[in-house]
């Protein structure tokens, strides 16, 4: 779990809930960051490529049904939320969130990767959130670009230690990494003598100092005697919660405890969606995880938070228009993304529509975007921060033309 | 150059207080040839066994689906769970040996070659039983073929039906195949998965950095339809599949109707091109050596793959004579598997011990630590594997995971804990840091003063 967060974060932390996020396949950690103001920003990174056209579906696009017999069919009793477009029925618990005006999808998007169609740098690009890959290693994340710019957020945040894997929250300003399923014990002796052996690697020790600062504040509560037994006990204890499941729920609850509190951005992941098979199986899961995802965080926000949030849920590419030989689709480009919050101006799709019949697609197979998916993201971080534009054309998303507002944010 | 110590480290699985350490360089790469030792001792049903399990389970559940309701059916459900019940515990085995191999060998290279060759193609099971297959995959896919050349290697694992499963080939089928028309006729239309071919040019051979297009996959994923399995889980090349035609793939027509050899043609000159030899050589550098390899290493490696079109032995050996290769201070991590591994090698766990263990018990002494640390038993995210840099691994929870883990698991696997002090010279040898000697010494109680050892910098490093 990332974390950024005041200090007092820090006493609160080893109380939060057992969170097995390091165990889980489908999700990585929460990365969270202080602002000033009121307004929360939760991005949901949905890796493996989202079928877009699956979960919005352009029913009312004629060739819509004939490009993919099966899985169109499959919704056509889906539910419909305008008079061209109809929602995946594994996103019903939604439903009511489209109603209030707190749910809003943007189509045909994309980032401005194209053509080699790879997870691995696709998701890198969207993260990045640049038009090429820079080399590995001098990479940067655009949330991260833009938390310099929010006046007070660098010296509270200058503090964190270590490092983080999203890459969407990796840069200048330190981010870290928590999974308070670890409890550490160890004697004060034991403690001090680990961080005297530390020295000689400035990385493991950053990490491991973060650590114990985060399993038990300043290493106070790391620190006490026990026995052999106990030791093992608390170990296999440890083991028993990590298998358990619901890890997408426990990293909700633990965002939404963070940003009730004095964190204002949260991002992290949840996986799933490369459907190259059985589509109609396959995505009900990662929906579904993605719905409660998204109660959840509603829930435990309360509704005064709630109002002042938004959700993006983003994906590293769309998939192919037409379904593939196994009843799933592959890699494409132009796909969907998702957003929801008190903040959203709701109940309404975003982006052109660029149109399915054959000569409307990208290279005959992928949808056309006709939208880049960093300028969402610009425009709701410029409506939930006041930032002026130029931060997000300069320096977040540098080069990017964020056109004129779409009005995202209430 | 050549240090004994550092050539178990870097290039083996830890120092054992019990097994002397390679001699020479020459010593690492005969292991990697001689007979396998380890896989005769602690074997692994490999795949040709363990695919009648699978089998036997699939039919097995599908009989008890059938007669649900019936007489028959709770007799049924006993015989579906029995054979759950077995292939699990055939996997604990697994599971196990995999541990005992990395603690008894005298061939330490081979171990993490095969690791190594396992992660580059990455393959896992989907359901029920065969989510276990992942080890009797690499027992008879890979392991084999850690010595020869590189196209023996990529074609054993790429044809292999669990690949052909995981990546989706077996459900590909060529539009204008006798089966694809057919089924096109009965409007129930099947057609192209290009996901393996995909992966194949993108992680196996050339690497995503290469010049190959859209183009390419998709005449490749043509000329792959016809790879499958059949009923009974063994390897088909099923021609009603088969896409007719020729393909072309990075500017070479292959086919047509050549089926099986055709694709082992693609095969072999994907292995042999010059950016999978740059890819791999590459990639090794970075699992073995540094996250910013010299780039002298890696082109002496390219070139000695080259020189031999693909011998692995070759990349191999341009590796390990290369001083790049032995700067003394080490700079990757160990996985969590390496680290967990070579933590019991050191503590010189007891083969008694581990196999009295109970399955249940090794899952939370083992396998659910090893999730902790980042990472779950043979279950990675994606093909891609293991991610290979440093700072994956090192992060506050994983960190703190592994020093969770080295406070804990010694004493639960062994009846007496050593002697700090001597633990610490079994571990790092004449590489021991004055810190940890102290650290080891200064300890208030033996499972702290291992756990130091263990967590130390200089035992975390390969």
């Amino acid at each position: 779990m990332s974390v950024i967060l005041p200090r007092r974060g820090f006493l609160k932390l080893s109380a939060a809930i057992g969170c097995s996020a390091a165990a889980s396949p489908l999700l990585t950690p929460v990365s969270l960051a202080s602002a000033p103001g009121e307004r929360r920003l939760i991005v949901i990174i949905l890796r493996g490529g989202m079928d877009g056209l699956d979960v919005l579906r352009p029913m009312g696009d004629r060739d819509f049904a004939s490009h993919r017999p099966n899985l169109a069919a499959s919704g056509r009793d889906g539910l419909r939320l305008t008079e061209f477009h109809g929602m995946h029925a594994a996103l019903k618990d939604l439903r009511p969130l489209w109603a209030d005006g707190d749910l809003a999808f943007v189509q045909a998007t994309s980032t401005p990767y194209r053509d080699k169609r790879s997870h691995f740098d696709g998701q890198d690009l969207l993260e990045a959130g640049t038009i090429d890959l820079a080399p590995m290693g001098r990479r940067t994340g655009w949330l991260n670009r833009m938390l310099p710019h929010l006046p007070g957020a660098e010296e509270r945040t200058a503090f964190a230690l270590g490092r983080e894997d999203m890459l969407l929250l990796t840069g200048e300003t330190p981010v870290s990494n928590w999974s308070p399923e670890v409890d550490l014990t160890l004697s004060s002796q034991g403690l001090r003598l680990l961080e005297l052996m530390m020295q000689s690697d400035p990385e493991m020790a950053a990490s491991m100092a973060e650590a114990i600062a985060l399993a038990g504040s300043d290493g106070d509560s790391v620190t006490f005697e026990m026995s052999e037994d106990a030791m093992m006990d608390e170990m296999m204890a440890d083991a028993k919660e990590a298998r358990k499941g619901k890890t997408h729920l426990k990293i909700a609850d633990f965002a939404a405890e963070q940003l009730r509190g004095e964190s204002r951005i949260a991002s992290f992941s949840v996986g799933g969606w490369d459907t190259h098979a059985n589509q109609q199986r396959a995505l009900n899961g990662p929906l579904e995880r993605l719905s409660e995802v998204i109660l959840r965080l509603k829930d435990q926000l309360g509704a005064r938070v709630w109002d002042q949030t938004s959700v993006l849920c983003m994906t590293e590419f769309g998939r192919t228009v037409r379904e593939n030989g196994t009843k799933g689709t592959d890699h494409g480009t132009g796909g969907t993304m998702i957003m929801a919050g008190g903040a959203i101006r709701g109940g309404r799709i975003y982006g052109e529509w660029p149109g399915l019949a054959e000569a409307d697609l990208y290279q005959r197979r992928d949808v056309m975007p006709t939208s880049d998916v960093r300028a969402w993201a610009a425009w709701a971080m410029h409506d939930s921060f006041g930032l002026p534009k130029s931060v997000f054309e300069n320096q977040v998303f540098a080069g990017l033309d964020m056109g004129s507002s779409p009005n995202l944010l209430l | 150059m050549f240090d004994p110590t550092l050539a178990e480290i870097r290039f083996g699985t830890g120092l054992s207080p019990k097994l002397s350490p390679p001699g020479s360089v020459r010593d690492l790469l005969d292991g990697v040839r001689v007979r396998d030792a380890m896989a005769r001792r602690f074997p692994i049903e490999p795949y040709d066994v363990f695919r009648h399990r699978i089998r036997a389970h699939m039919d097995a559940q599908k009989a008890y689906r059938q007669n649900r309701g019936k007489p028959e059916e709770q007799e049924l459900n006993e015989a579906r769970k029995q054979l759950r019940r077995s292939a699990n515990s055939a996997y604990g085995d697994f599971f196990r040996n995999a541990f005992l191999r990395r603690i008894h060998t005298e061939t330490g290279f081979r171990e993490r070659l095969s690791f190594f060759w396992q992660d580059h193609f990455t393959a896992r099971g989907r359901l029920q039983v065969a989510r276990n297959a992942t080890g009797p995959y690499v027992e008879e896919a890979i392991r084999p073929n850690l010595s020869g050349r590189f196209e023996d290697l990529l074609i054993a694992a790429v044809t292999h039906p669990l690949m052909l499963s995981y990546l989706d080939q077996n459900q590909s089928v060529g539009p204008n195949s006798r089966l694809g028309k057919r089924s096109a006729r009965r409007g129930n239309a099947k057609g192209l998965n290009e996901n393996l071919a995909r992966e194949v040019l993108e992680l196996h051979t050339l690497g995503v950095d290469a010049q190959y297009s859209q183009y390419d996959v998709r005449e490749l994923a043509e000329l792959f339809t016809g790879l499958t399995f059949k009923r009974d889980l063994t390897f088909q090349f099923k021609a009603a599949l088969a896409e007719p035609g020729a393909e072309t793939v990075l500017g070479k027509s292959y086919g047509p109707g050549g089926g099986l050899r055709e694709v082992k043609a693609v095969l072999r000159d994907l292995a042999r091109h010059p950016a999978t030899a740059k890819h791999l050589s590459k990639k090794l550098a970075l699992h073995f050596i540094s996250d910013q390899p010299d780039p002298a290493l890696i082109a002496s490696m390219e070139q000695a793959f080259l020189d031999s079109d693909g011998e692995l032995l070759s990349v191999y050996s341009a590796m390990l004579s290369h001083p790049a290769s032995w700067s003394p201070k080490s700079q990757k991590v160990k996985l969590p598997f390496d680290f967990m591994a070579s933590a019991l090698r050191a503590l010189n766990v007891d083969e008694k011990t581990l196999k009295n263990t109970r399955t249940r018990d090794l899952r939370n002494i083992l396998y659910v630590p090893m999730q902790i640390m980042g990472q779950p038993w043979e279950a990675p995210n994606g093909p891609d594997g293991w991610p290979e840099e440093n700072n994956y691994w090192i992060t506050p929870q994983f960190m703190a995971a592994r020093l969770q883990w080295a406070l804990a698991a010694p004493q639960a696997l062994r009846q007496t804990l050593p002697d700090p002090r001597d633990f610490a010279r079994a571990a790092l040898g004449d590489r021991l840091p004055k810190d940890v000697a102290f650290a080891a010494g200064a300890a208030e109680n033996r499972w702290e003063g291992i756990a130091l050892v263990l967590t130390s910098p200089a035992f975390q490093k390969q």
